[in-house]
């Protein structure tokens, strides 16, 4: 609230600076505003204003052969990737929390490295290699780097949840007669699942909405769903790509929400919510 | 002897183990324990590591090492290649070094390996090719003439110095002629590196433009990142709570459909362009997109939530109090701000700056759909050396002088963050 006894100047920098940030919310929620309309339009122009309803575009993507493949391979690729990230990532996250080693933090930043070395170095480095050893091409590669790529988040997100994960809980389960694999069911994973679950949501949308690596080295069968939109775009960018757009924005959507719900379940079942 | 039954006695209703390990002193059990414990949890490391060693180290060492291989001569003439390592490249080589030259050419005409050499022998010096195909059909030299006198009748050029001083200079098994070239520079024919012709120059304005264009969107997140991340930080968490949905919703939207969207908005008869006519500012579309504004445009986009994150985090850890202190000491709001609070925040900016900076570096599929040829960067490059031209060494180089980049400024990033958390335990 603006204090009443501001001066005028206080009261128009107030008000322009609410504007400003308008400005920038409406700069970042606008492109996702505007192209889930048009995927309804009748006609095949992504143009304003909209000549009339139709579903077409929608059949046009659960028909064509292309995109219902693509869609497949996505669904093949990503779950996989995810599920061995996080095979991967959240043991490796325990033993992170629990060990001190010379070299630990030169050890963690290489396992964090994937998230921000250049993905185009990644996707040429791997055909570089996988090439002849018969993993371009195939799902198998894909999948790997994949969960390379995805790797970090689920690392950083069950650390940064083991954090706040009292481990005097698993001692006292264990002095009660529990033994380590009911006090990790029972006590440690009820705790942590949440930090899993979202490292292992974010791994889902780094593979789900990865185009390079698969660019170089997937094959035409492993064509996944945004290698198909980026052939799209490049082509000719037709109302199936806002189709397309829209049912990724609901599904991205719906991970937020899940996400923002573990996140909340999480601060209150360690007290630290409001 | 009294003792020891005594001792028999109390750990006999031990049960066995324990009692051998009572018999050990503490100070070796506990290291005992330790290193179990370390080897307990090390093991649950281990198997990322080794994954990830497949996966991604392994990889990028192979294509970093790509830049500055040079296996084509040594792998076709690696006699002659020997010799012309120990030779002094001031007068010409001994008749042994030409005498071996003959034989191998003689043996590895005609195949693919031969092939390739001459291939790379004329990258640098254009005729060495033909050069290389004449001299070999001259080869083995004919009875009473020695390897010297042949090469010299096949062409004239082996009786220079100049001609087996390029070829020695091709001998080693590395060259760092592909990462001079990444930065315009090559070896002239006495072998000093000089900078490359104008018109073949053309990779320091690339990684400029790299360095350039993300500074610019570094800066622009910054300018429309900043007052957002301070306004979330500043109310109650209800409303900061819906502001953060709406930065939130569009970092989990696929980028490609950020793209799609913004080629939709900007094309030119857009919503953008629509609305700027509407409201009579201009008469003709404008170009917005396939030109650096359209670039420009969806790079901030995507990259201004990372910018805001990192910011909101720090800002939300900041109390109110120091700046209210300071008004109330008669220090003007602005001012107040600048030097009160805008310190406290600058972590969070650096952050932020530094994460968007490192991403922006690799984009690749932004510019590709919505810049023209103009707009590429180094990224581009790469990915058009391994699938056009399928040139490993450019590719590599390029991918090196990035990854370099990309490496320094994520140490940084990491040094300041891991302070960033240090400070928050502290406090």
């Amino acid at each position: 609230m603006i204090a009443a006894y501001a001066t005028p100047l206080e009261r128009v920098w107030y008000y322009a600076f609410r504007i400003f940030c308008g400005l920038v919310l409406i700069f970042l929620m606008l492109p996702i505003l505007v192209i889930a309309p048009l995927s309804f339009n009748a006609d095949s122009f992504l143009l304003y204003p909209m000549s009339g309803f139709s579903l077409q575009w929608y059949e046009e993507f659960f028909t064509s052969p292309a995109w219902r493949q693509a869609f497949m391979n996505s669904c093949i690729v990503s779950p996989f990737a995810t599920l061995l990230a996080m095979a991967l990532g959240t043991p490796a996250a325990v033993g992170l929390t629990r060990i001190d080693f010379p070299g630990k933090a030169l050890l963690t930043s290489i396992l964090i490295s994937p998230m921000v070395v250049p993905v185009v170095i990644v996707g040429v480095a791997t055909y570089l290699v996988f090439a002849p050893a018969g993993l371009s091409g195939s799902y198998l590669g894909l999948i790997l780097v994949h969960a390379a790529l995805g790797v970090p988040f689920v690392v950083t997100t069950v650390s940064a949840t083991l954090q706040g994960f009292d481990f005097n809980l698993v001692r006292a389960a264990a002095s009660l007669g529990a033994n380590p694999l009911t006090a990790f069911f029972k006590v440690t994973l009820p705790l942590v699942a949440p930090g899993v679950i979202s490292g292992g949501l974010f791994a889902f949308g780094t593979s789900f909405d990865e185009v390079v690596v698969t660019l170089f080295l997937a094959g035409p069968e492993q064509s996944t769903l945004p290698r198909q939109m980026f052939a799209g775009i490049r082509e000719n960018i037709s109302p199936t790509i806002a189709a397309v757009a829209t049912i990724l924005t609901v599904l991205s959507t719906l991970m937020l929400i899940t996400l923002e719900w573990l996140r909340r379940r999480g601060e209150r079942m360690r007290g630290t919510g409001r | 002897m009294r003792e020891d039954n005594a001792m028999t006695q109390l750990t006999a209703t031990l049960p066995r183990g324990m009692a051998a390990e009572a018999a050990v002193p503490l100070k070796t059990q506990l290291r005992r324990a330790e290193r179990m414990k370390k080897l307990k949890y090390g093991a649950l490391i281990a198997p990322l590591v080794v994954f990830l060693l497949f996966t991604f180290v392994w990889p990028i060492t192979a294509l970093l090492k790509r830049s500055v291989d040079n296996p084509e001569i040594v792998a076709a003439f690696p006699a002659t290649s020997g010799l012309l390592r120990d030779w002094d490249g001031r007068s010409l080589p001994s008749d042994a070094v030409f005498a071996s030259f003959a034989d191998e050419m003689g043996k590895t005409r005609g195949t693919p390996v031969f092939a390739s050499a001459a291939k790379r022998l004329n990258m640098e010096l254009p005729g060495f090719r033909t050069l290389m195909m004449k001299t070999a059909r001259a080869m083995p030299p004919t009875d009473g003439q020695t390897a010297r006198e042949a090469f010299v009748a096949a062409d004239e050029r082996w009786g220079d110095v100049a001609t087996w001083q390029y070829l020695g200079r091709n001998a080693s098994p590395t060259t760092a002629r592909y990462l001079l070239a990444s930065v315009d520079r090559k070896y002239d024919d006495a072998g000093h590196v000089v900078q490359t012709d104008a018109d073949e120059a053309i990779y320091v304005a690339v990684l400029k433009r790299t360095f350039g264009m993300s500074a610019v969107v570094t800066v622009f997140c910054l300018l429309l990142g900043f007052p957002l991340a301070y306004l979330m930080a500043t109310q109650p968490a209800r409303i900061a709570n819906v502001l953060m949905i709406f930065v939130l919703l569009p970092f989990w939207t696929s980028i490609l459909v950020r793209v799609a969207a913004w080629l939709v908005l900007l094309q030119s008869e857009g919503l953008v362009n629509q609305a700027l006519r509407a409201v009579g500012l201009i008469e003709k579309p404008l170009q917005l997109v396939f030109n650096s504004t359209g670039v420009y445009i969806a790079m901030v986009h995507i990259l201004l939530p990372f910018m805001i994150l990192p910011m909101y985090s720090v800002m939300k850890g900041i109390s109110p109090a120091y700046v209210r202190a300071a008004v109330s000491l008669g220090c003007p709001p602005f001012k107040s701000f600048w030097k009160v609070y805008f310190p406290q925040a600058l972590p969070g900016v650096g952050a932020g700056g530094l994460l968007v900076f490192i991403l922006c570096m690799g984009y690749y599929i932004t510019p590709a759909l919505l810049g023209s040829p103009k707009e590429q960067m180094a990224s581009y490059f790469v990915a058009f050396y391994t699938n056009q031209t399928i040139n490993w060494g450019m590719a590599a180089a390029l991918s090196a002088i990035l990854f370099a980049a990309t490496l320094v400024l994520y140490m940084v990033y990491s040094r300041l963050v891991g302070r960033q958390e240090l400070a928050a335990k502290a406090r």
